[in-house]
């Protein structure tokens, strides 16, 4: 059985595709306090802390940490190929869209329902920025209703 | 947003690489927030860092033809010579920190290596549009000059720079520059590190949002407001404030919220201060290091540290460091500042920031400073923090009481 997909209008910040298993965080997150190498967060008593970034859409309400650091922590990810595939944020500022924009991260937010409601941790999420569209696929509970 | 048919073009590539580049980042940030149009500056402030994203952008834009169309200047990196000969820099990193320098001189930046460009590189005046990043500077020339930006980061400011114009939204507008919070100052403000503790104090307390300060008596001066400045959008996040009778939008405090008076207020007194102060005093004893200049120190104030540490001895385990622009450390050389520091054991270094790779050899070591945005940084084992005039006797002692 297939898990139910479902299509979400979303609102384009910068461009490009991104598909790949979510990673949801209801907490802002720094891309600095991760490991560059690998896309593990490390940033202590963090709800992701120990979770890997790479290759994720990642779902989180905003960024934070100064300008410097939140940029150059999202390049380095990206120069490994670890950053995440797309991100979808709640409230975005300046410095998450140039860190999107230099590590060249499709990012959106505005989504027509809440993206913590609709998806969770282990959906597989497409995001074509392009186009303004999110389409998720539950993931299935198990292997037995598949 | 609207795009003229030449931001267009700039946007197509037509201009060159570095330009798209610089067009795409103003129109993602422009998308964002709703802008519906793209306005001119006159002028613009990248807060530059030795650091690979920076490296990156400037040079991905510089590499792509691009060039600053208004004055653009830079904040401090660090003078990667004289620190090759003080301390080890790793090579690569010193690398890193020589390729952002070029790449800003490329891109034809004004080179000020300075965080406080506002009151000497790169001036603007009440009422012109720019696009200045670096903490103190957004809140400052907003607030205290009455020009207008938005907060920026190092590379939107550049981006800003190279085009000459910004997406219009948040603080271009007026009434986006209204008083959110009211702060009805109670404490007694008596020199420059009591506006280091209301700022530290405000900004935690609030986190976002424009502060008008109500209850100051006497006018402050350039370096209480470039820290009162700092240490709001340091604890906190915050771009403009009003200071009612003495910042240029706040005649009144009616004129300052725009209106009425919102709920929201705060009274500091003497007490909040001084419990501020207890916690950013996080050690006391032995001390490795002084470090003076976050954000960088203005001619008068490398002056009162030649003036506190005249005809007196640096203790010999204890380094001591004074920030600031190469224009005021001439200044300071041509008026015997620097020579007096300098015979008592100090230093005074221009171009360098606290926060960047040339500290290394005091990763272990437990520092002193004025400022809690030096500290905050983490640079060092231990940073406490103290005013100006108990940095210095804890460096000719080697202690801190």
């Amino acid at each position: 059985m297939k898990g139910s997909e479902i299509t979400l209008r979303c609102h384009k910040i910068v461009g490009g595709y991104g598909e790949g298993e979510a990673l949801v965080s209801h907490e802002p997150i720094c891309f600095y306090l991760t490991d560059p190498k690998t896309g593990i967060v490390r940033e202590r008593g963090h709800e992701l802390e120990g979770k890997n970034l790479a290759n994720k859409v990642l779902v989180f309400p905003s960024g934070k940490a100064s300008s410097v650091v939140q940029i150059d922590g999202l390049f380095k990810l990206a120069s490994n190929n670890v950053a995440p595939t797309a991100l979808i944020v709640k409230d975005v500022e300046t410095v998450l869209i140039v860190s999107a924009v230099i590590a060249k991260v499709p990012l959106v937010d505005r989504l027509e329902q809440d993206p913590f409601e609709t998806i969770h941790t282990g959906d597989f999420v497409k995001v074509d920025a392009e186009k303004g569209i999110v389409t998720i696929t539950k993931r299935v509970s198990g292997y037995t209703s598949a | 947003m609207y795009l003229t048919k030449e931001e267009e073009r700039m946007l197509n590539g037509e201009f060159g690489e570095g330009m798209r580049m610089a067009m795409e980042l103003l129109v993602a940030i422009g998308d964002a927030y709703d802008a519906e149009r793209m306005v001119p500056i006159s002028r613009a402030h990248a807060a530059s860092s030795g650091q690979e994203g920076d490296m990156y952008f400037v040079e991905l834009l510089a590499n792509g033809g691009a060039s600053c169309r208004v004055p653009t200047s830079t904040n401090p990196v660090y003078d990667i010579e004289f620190f090759e000969r003080v301390f080890e820099i790793p090579k690569e990193e010193a690398e890193v920190a020589r390729r952002v320098k070029v790449g800003y001189k490329r891109i034809g930046a004004i080179l000020s290596w300075c965080c406080i460009p506002y009151i000497a590189e790169n001036i603007p005046n009440y009422g012109e549009t720019v696009a200045f990043s670096e903490s103190s500077a957004t809140p400052y020339v907003n607030s205290v000059i009455g020009a207008r930006t938005n907060r920026e980061a190092a590379q939107s400011a550049l981006a800003a720079g190279v085009i000459g114009k910004t997406p219009e939204y948040g603080l271009h507008f007026k009434e986006n520059r209204r008083g959110t919070f009211l702060v009805k100052v109670e404490a007694t403000l008596e020199d420059e590190f009591d506006y280091t503790l209301l700022g530290y104090y405000v900004g935690k307390q609030i986190g976002y949002g424009i502060p008008v300060f109500t209850g100051i008596s006497k006018r402050p001066i350039t370096e209480e407001l470039i820290n009162l400045c700092a240490m709001l959008n340091t604890s906190g996040a915050i771009s403009m404030f009003h200071i009612h009778g003495f910042t240029v939008e706040a005649p009144t405090v009616k004129e300052a919220f725009q209106g009425d008076i919102p709920k929201d207020k705060i009274t500091v007194t003497d007490h909040e201060l001084k419990r501020v102060q207890e916690e950013l005093q996080t050690t006391s004893g032995k001390i490795d290091l002084v470090m003076l200049g976050c954000p960088h120190y203005t001619l008068k104030q490398v002056g009162e540290v030649a003036r506190l540490l005249e005809g007196k001895k640096i203790h010999r385990d204890v380094s001591f460091w004074v920030c600031t622009s190469a224009t005021t450390k001439l200044l300071a050389e041509r008026m015997g500042y620097v020579s007096v520091i300098e015979r008592a054991g100090g230093h005074v270094v221009a171009d360098t920031c606290i926060d960047e790779p040339c500290w290394h050899a005091y990763r272990d070591k437990v520092g002193i400073t004025d400022s809690p945005k030096c500290a905050y940084y983490r640079r060092f084992k231990e940073a406490t923090v103290a005013r100006l005039q108990d940095c210095v006797e804890a460096a000719i002692k080697g202690e801190r009481r």
